[in-house]
């Protein structure tokens, strides 16, 4: 009735080309930037801001990356923690050593610090497939958590192993507060989620997505699978570079290598299934299914524990809070295979239908 | 609060369920308002982790902890101020536990005055965010060493003895067994340890000390995440039959393997010492007998006999609100940690109040304040029957740490028996200037100037 795509015309390549054709879209979609941009720093608790906004958005940002790899390009990855770890502590170096290095260019350098580790360990790539390749980015994560803790140069040689992240300043300015570094958060995932999406409907995408679908059908119509394959590496783990620099800088403050773990990388792994293989957007829902779900079951439970007065066994109650999640993740997958994207997906054919369904 | 051996009355949470609806949306404007206002009531976060590779030691501290402030409540509270806390989970995960710290921090028009999330990742992570927020950030027995020097960390405080003061006091109770320090000369001394931060903190003393004492220090890491693969490091050592092993590890999953793979090669379990992480019965039990004669340090020892252990199960879990699930597992060492730093809190919160006001609700400076002015006596100690169950310390301005001291116990395959009756001092003057180097280090990397102590 009211979401439909009469009356929307395009009359030029541009207005075709545009992410959203609908205009009811774009509308929806500048109210939420309005909303995410003026209102939320301005009304939300610090507890929002630095528990739930900050974290969802660096790990949709890892999810993307994660994203580019998995569900676009076909490979199976399972180094993506690595790959922020790599960002992370090479934004602290190239902070800690070049004087007067500004944070934004060191985001940068870090991303593409990544992408280069990232393109060194996607070569099996070219090799292996499937399952092998998940065992040789394994090695990846493994390493280099490795090499970060045991080099003690990485961590400017601190005695427990841990780097402190610099104050984040940008042409003067100290980015500090909660809602400050929400704002530099949002800012550097939006405009990347905007190049990733760009990069996913442009040749570049439709390259990655042909080597998924068959890699000698690809290089038959003449995708070279060699430069494509590494570029998806190499942009993979720009996305995850960038995610974990923001990770230690605008959310942790101070991070050990252990921070990303193997259990990490698994967790973004998931975010991208339970999201939606190859959708931006999943990025986005898968990460705060894995991120949200455990922390609103936790204040849930805390809340039937206030209102009713009846004082469970803490132990018990946490234990079942995990297995709740567990339950939850089961039905899901169940429900909708290819993530919540499509349920997104779905809704909106649905709507367009309403309230006259044929 | 745990209801395991206390069938619950089905009536009183039928009633409960109904109540719920209707007490929903009172609820949602705050906790807090529900219950009478009447008293002043002084609010602390406590984050904790029940479930995860750490359940053992986080359901006792953290019970411990809980024990102590329902304890107090039951006995009139600090001056006739109430304390009232909010629980959450962190399952030991760093970003879990930030996450609680924000929840936390307000509670209705409550604000938190402490976090002591028992965790180093943690206490790393959130160090910045505590002091801008104006909260005391806790390390007990664990965290970074140099954060003892209060003027660079003014709101992190260790309470007892660090990973330093640890590792000098463990190489001195070594030195005194074999008869001396000067007999220290020639032997050999494997660090055991868990290949992270944790395991990695007492090195820079260790190997400050083999060249002076003489003794020949091997290093050998254990791979993460729990520290199980420990074959290598087994045959190891039975190549090179040193005369002590040092056991650096977390978790009773490393430190049971460390002991049945000693029994396996036949290396006396009477040589080897455990951080004190490695020395409450959870982390023996599973060993079985092959535990029997393991030497484990202690901050607070483990046992039944002490007063405010025998008071606290009198009151507390005579009146059925304890918070262990197993009334066993009162007097064990993890549970006896929490109760330690439990009754510090409230001799702060007593100090702080003489100081700001009796009766009042405190806020983050003035709890600080309390902080750096806890003075725990020997007579005082008595009389709140600690005594035994902690050193005498005395904490400063400069000196966040406080004892630095440890006794050692060692299990006889039923229980810990405490072989040092006095505490175990560490080399005070070294450690103290490790961290003073450490913390400056530290204070020039990240443009911070330190606080200028009075003298």
């Amino acid at each position: 009735m009211f979401y439909r795509e009469t009356g929307n015309f395009r009359a030029s390549y541009a207005q075709d080309a545009r992410i959203f054709p609908l205009a009811l879209d774009r509308t929806a979609l500048l109210v939420l930037l309005a909303l995410a941009v003026i209102v939320v720093p301005s009304v939300a608790s610090p507890w929002l801001l630095m528990a739930i906004l900050i974290p969802w958005l660096i790990l949709s940002l890892a999810a993307m990356g994660q994203n580019i790899i998995t569900g676009y390009t076909g490979q199976l990855s399972i180094g993506s923690a690595g790959f922020m770890a790599v960002g992370a502590f090479a934004c602290f170096n190239f902070m800690l050593r070049i004087e007067g290095m500004p944070f934004l260019l060191a985001v940068l350098l870090a991303g593409l610090t990544t992408a280069a580790v990232g393109v060194a360990f996607g070569l099996p790539s070219l090799r292996v497939r499937g399952l092998y390749l998940a065992v040789t980015t394994l090695a990846a994560q493994f390493f280099i958590v490795w090499a970060l803790e045991n080099v003690g140069w990485f961590t400017n040689y601190d005695p427990a192993g841990v780097m402190t992240a610099q104050p984040m300043i940008i042409l003067g300015y100290h980015f500090d507060t909660p809602a400050e570094k929400y704002l530099l958060v949002l800012a550097i995932v939006g405009g990347l989620a905007l190049a990733a999406k760009n990069m996913a409907r442009s040749n570049i995408g439709r390259s990655w997505m042909a080597v998924r679908d068959m890699d000698v059908a690809a290089e038959v119509v003449g995708f070279r699978l060699v430069r494509t394959k590494l570029l998806a590496f190499a942009i993979s783990s720009f996305y995850c570079g960038v995610a974990g620099a923001l990770f230690a800088f605008a959310y942790l403050g101070a991070v050990e290598p252990t921070t990303f773990s193997i259990l990490l990388s698994f967790q973004i792994l998931f975010m991208v299934i339970i999201g939606g293989l190859a959708t931006i957007l999943g990025s986005f829902l898968g990460a705060g299914f894995i991120l949200l779900l455990p922390i609103f079951l936790a204040i849930f439970f805390g809340f039937v524990t206030g209102v009713t007065g009846v004082a469970y066994d803490r132990a018990l109650l946490s234990a079942f809070e995990v297995l709740l999640f567990g339950a939850f993740i089961i039905f899901f997958v169940i429900v909708e295979p290819h993530g919540l994207a499509r349920l997104w997906q779905v809704t909106k054919e649905r709507l367009r239908l309403w309230p006259f369904p044929h | 609060m745990s209801d395991i051996g206390h069938p619950r009355n089905p009536t009183r949470r039928a009633a409960a369920r109904t109540m719920a609806v209707g007490a929903a949306a009172a609820a949602l404007v705050g906790a807090p308002m529900l219950s009478a206002q009447a008293r002043a009531q002084q609010y602390i976060g406590l984050p904790s982790y029940r479930v995860g590779p750490f359940a053992a030691a986080g359901t006792g501290v953290f019970g411990g902890i809980i024990d102590v402030m329902t304890y107090t409540n039951m006995t009139g509270g600090i001056n006739g101020v109430e304390l009232i806390w909010q629980e959450c989970e962190t399952e030991y995960i760093p970003a879990r536990g930030i996450e609680c710290y924000h929840r936390l921090l307000t509670w209705g028009a409550h604000r938190n005055i402490i976090f002591n999330p028992g965790s180093t990742p943690m206490v790393y992570a959130l160090k910045a965010r505590a002091a801008a927020d104006r909260v005391v950030l806790l390390q007990v027995g664990l965290g970074r060493s140099d954060a003892a020097d209060g003027r660079v960390f003014p709101w992190l405080f260790d309470l007892l003895t660090n990973y330093w003061s640890g590792a000098s006091a463990m190489i001195n109770w070594i030195g005194a067994r074999a008869g001396g320090m000067e007999r220290l000369r020639g032997k050999k001394i494997v660090h055991l340890y868990l290949d992270n931060a944790f395991g990695r903190e007492p090195l820079p003393v260790f190997r400050a000390l083999a060249p002076r004492l003489g003794y020949t220090l091997i290093e050998l890491p254990v791979a993460l995440p729990a520290g199980l693969e420990q074959g290598a490091q087994w045959t190891r050592i039975r190549a090179e039959r040193p005369d002590w092993v040092i056991l650096w590890g977390f978790g009773p999953g490393m430190s049971s393997t460390a002991l049945t793979s000693a029994a396996r090669v036949g290396y006396p379990r009477e040589q080897m010492l455990g951080i004190w992480w490695q020395g409450a019965e959870e982390d023996v039990v599973p060993a079985g007998p092959a535990a029997r004669g393991y030497y484990a340090t202690a901050i607070t020892p483990g046992g039944r006999d002490f007063g405010i252990v025998r008071e606290i199960e009198r009151v507390v879990y005579g009146a059925g609100r304890g918070n262990l699930g197993d009334r066993a597992r009162i007097g064990s060492v993890y549970w006896n940690h929490g109760v330690v730093v439990g009754s510090a809190w409230m001799e702060v919160l007593r100090i702080a109040q003489a100081r700001f006001g009796r009766g009042q609700v405190l806020d983050g400076e003035q709890v600080r304040w309390g902080f750096e002015n806890l003075n725990l006596t020997e007579a005082r100690l008595r009389e709140l029957g600690l005594h035994g169950l902690m050193p005498p310390m005395r904490l400063s301005c400069a000196d966040h740490e406080g004892a630095g001291v440890i006794k050692v116990m060692q299990w006889d395959g039923a229980r810990w028996n405490i072989v040092t009756p006095e505490w175990v001092s560490s080399d005070r003057a070294m450690v103290r200037a490790m961290v003073e180097e450490s913390a400056a280090r530290f204070a020039r990397e990240n443009n911070i100037t330190p606080r200028v102590c009075p003298t």
